[in-house]
């Protein structure tokens, strides 16, 4: 799509410029389809689960866990799609990831917080490879990273049955409790204040007094700090303009002065870095690593992102956009459980979101970048 | 010394047995508007990729203000305040007028690693360039892609005065617009040669160039037919120069012939 076609078709177009009502530019923002998705699901579950318990303190927990899971790889996939490219190895990288913590910890005797160190380094070497692959071949991140989705998942399978002969490596449990970086991952926020609620009789408890929502899951502050810092980076920094840039016209930018190589490889290293903090979320608070963990998630990232209103061609899309889309993702998946539809249909549900989705970006895109 | 802003003295430049350009000599002074015109494949893309530093050249010199240089990369003739504005103008149709307008060059604030990009003055300095123009931003957050092709055209050449260009290569700035358009650009181009800037307007469109440019360089197959005035050129004249006046003059014997041939 070069701007000389675009310019022809503008011949005829006049030179003064139109009022725009402030409604309509509500309805060019990316993030508008994925907000009134989550007030719609909301708004139909709270009709046919509102009275299930779905919307208890333990219920509202259980699928902003969900959502904040999917969340966290999410934002960094949507920077990445603004940034026109794809990271489809996500999914393996949280594999490969929990196997970094879970052997060097169980198997070779390192500190927990020494293996998680050891992830995160594994992470921007994944991702880095992943971004100067694609940035010197100029091959479509599409297959540079379906390659490594494969390398890597199947590096995580061989290396671990090398090693410990299985395919899951539990018993870190013991070593999350001394650890001095463990909880950052695992601990639970507000502690008190569900405590407190609970002494009140306004949350549900346990048998022995101790409300049965503990508090808030480390992976929700991660998915809400996460989903700021990255709006923070698009629309607050240079590096957040350098990545619209990159993803809207390579060439264009690049001969302004963008450095859109730099930028591209810092993306894939953040989506690695995020499959990373996903899977420390994941492996601490199960206590192993399996090899098929984070398996489809990257689609499911994708999905997210692009509900959230990130086009595919890149250059265009949100950080809150793809946190929304995250947050219809997990209270579907978790709120079909409250009602009496069967959850084989959830995959169904997923499917017709995101077309309906892509249509409606497709259309905001031809709304924004098109004089009529 | 002359008063020449960038002067750039036979060169030439060979790709492989190639002979692209040939001997072409142009000088370019303040406030001047020098037109270089040429058919298709006379090269012009050849010439400017050279003057802007895309190309070394292989033969002849660049001299800026009385300097002789050498550019190794775009980014060393934009040092020198010498911009390029190419046919895609290097805008990204998503992206709003402000972010467009600094993009690469975002204006900061703050310290250290809290720096961050200043949308407020940004926004307030496009939508000033902007409206000197004759163009009302009322909205700078509003995508390039709503703008007219005239309108990005004043963009694209707005940026690259306003991050302190002496030179201005515009390539076809004209092409793609309608006749409306087209006269908003040019008049526009007029001002900022006004202001003090040379500009290299490179064009195939006689009538564009004759009522704006101050001199003609004329490009054929690679060598330059020479640089004239505009009191001693004519349009017309210029116009067959350009195309190759015989094959202009064979041309309307054959439409005569044709014409002769269907009265009959």
């Amino acid at each position: 799509m070069s701007t000389k076609s675009k310019s022809i078709q503008n011949k005829s177009s006049d030179e003064r410029l139109r009022k725009v009502s402030k409604l309509k530019v509500l309805l060019n923002r990316p993030e508008l389809g994925a907000l009134g998705g989550s007030i719609l699901v909301f708004i139909f579950f709270g009709v046919i689960a509102g009275d299930t318990g779905m919307f208890s303190a333990y219920g509202t927990i259980n699928f902003l866990e969900v959502s904040a899971n999917l969340g966290i790889i999410a934002v960094a996939a949507a920077l990445l799609m603004i940034g026109g490219e794809f990271d489809l190895s996500v999914g393996s990288m949280i594999g490969f990831a929990g196997i970094c913590i879970a052997i060097p910890a169980i198997y070779w005797g390192w500190p927990l917080w020494m293996s998680i160190l050891f992830a995160f380094s594994m992470a921007v070497l994944v991702g880095y490879a992943n971004g100067i692959l694609v940035v010197r071949t100029g091959l479509p991140s599409f297959i540079v990273t379906l390659a490594m989705l494969f390398i890597l998942r199947g590096a995580t399978l061989a290396i671990t049955r090398l090693i410990t002969g299985r395919t899951q490596v539990p018993g870190l449990r013991v070593l999350v409790e001394d650890d001095p970086i463990a909880w950052i991952f695992s601990a639970d926020a507000f502690k008190f204040i569900f405590t407190w609620l609970g002494s009140l009789g306004l949350i549900e408890l346990r048998q022995d007094g101790t409300p049965l929502a503990t508090g808030i899951p480390a992976s929700v502050i991660w998915w809400i700090a996460m989903t700021l810092f990255a709006t923070w980076l698009l629309m607050k920094t240079r590096y957040g303009n350098w990545i619209f840039a990159s993803g809207g016209d390579k060439l264009g930018a690049r001969n302004v002065g963008v450095p859109v190589g730099r930028v591209k490889i810092s993306l894939f290293i953040g989506t690695a870095v995020a499959a990373t903090i996903y899977a420390c979320v994941q492996v601490l608070d199960a206590g192993s690593a399996d090899t098929m963990r984070g398996f489809l998630k990257e689609l499911e990232a994708i999905v997210a992102a692009v509900v959230g209103g990130c086009l595919l061609t890149g250059g265009y899309g949100s950080a809150i956009g793809a946190a929304f889309g995250a947050l219809i993702f997990g209270t579907v998946s978790m709120g079909i459980y409250y009602t009496d539809v069967d959850t084989d249909w959830f995959k169904v549900f997923l499917g017709v979101m995101m077309l309906i989705a892509v249509i409606f970006n497709n259309y905001i895109r031809r709304r924004v970048t098109e004089n009529k | 010394m002359s008063d020449n802003l960038i002067e750039f003295n036979n060169i030439s430049k060979f790709f492989g047995s190639v002979i692209a350009l040939k001997d072409v000599t142009m000088h370019i002074k303040r406030g001047q508007i020098m037109c270089l015109l040429g058919d298709n494949g006379a090269g012009k893309s050849t010439l400017i990729k050279t003057l802007s530093g895309v190309h070394k050249p292989d033969e002849g010199e660049i001299i800026v203000e009385g300097k002789k240089t050498v550019f190794d990369s775009p980014r060393d003739a934009l040092d020198m305040g010498i911009a390029t504005v190419y046919q895609d103008l290097a805008l990204v149709s998503l992206m709003s007028v402000t972010r467009n307008f600094f993009m690469g060059r975002e204006p900061m604030k703050g310290f250290g690693p809290f720096k961050t990009f200043d949308v407020k003055k940004a926004n307030s300095i496009a939508s000033e360039r902007m409206g000197q123009i004759g163009i009302d931003v009322r909205d700078p957050s509003q995508a390039v892609g709503t703008m007219s092709g005239g309108e990005r055209q004043c963009l694209a050449i707005s940026r690259a005065i306003y991050f302190g260009a002496k030179v201005l290569i515009l390539d076809e700035p004209t092409s793609a617009l309608g006749v409306h358009q087209a006269s908003v650009v040019l008049k526009y181009i007029v001002k900022a040669a006004s202001s003090g800037l040379g500009v290299i307007l490179i064009t195939h469109n006689v009538h564009h160039a004759y009522p704006v440019g101050n001199s003609f360089t004329i490009l054929n197959r690679g060598k330059s037919m020479g640089t004239f005035n505009k009191k001693d050129l004519s349009r017309e004249k210029l116009l067959g120069m350009m195309a190759g006046g015989e094959e202009l003059d064979k041309l309307e014997v054959e439409l005569k012939e044709i014409d002769r041939i269907v009265k009959d």
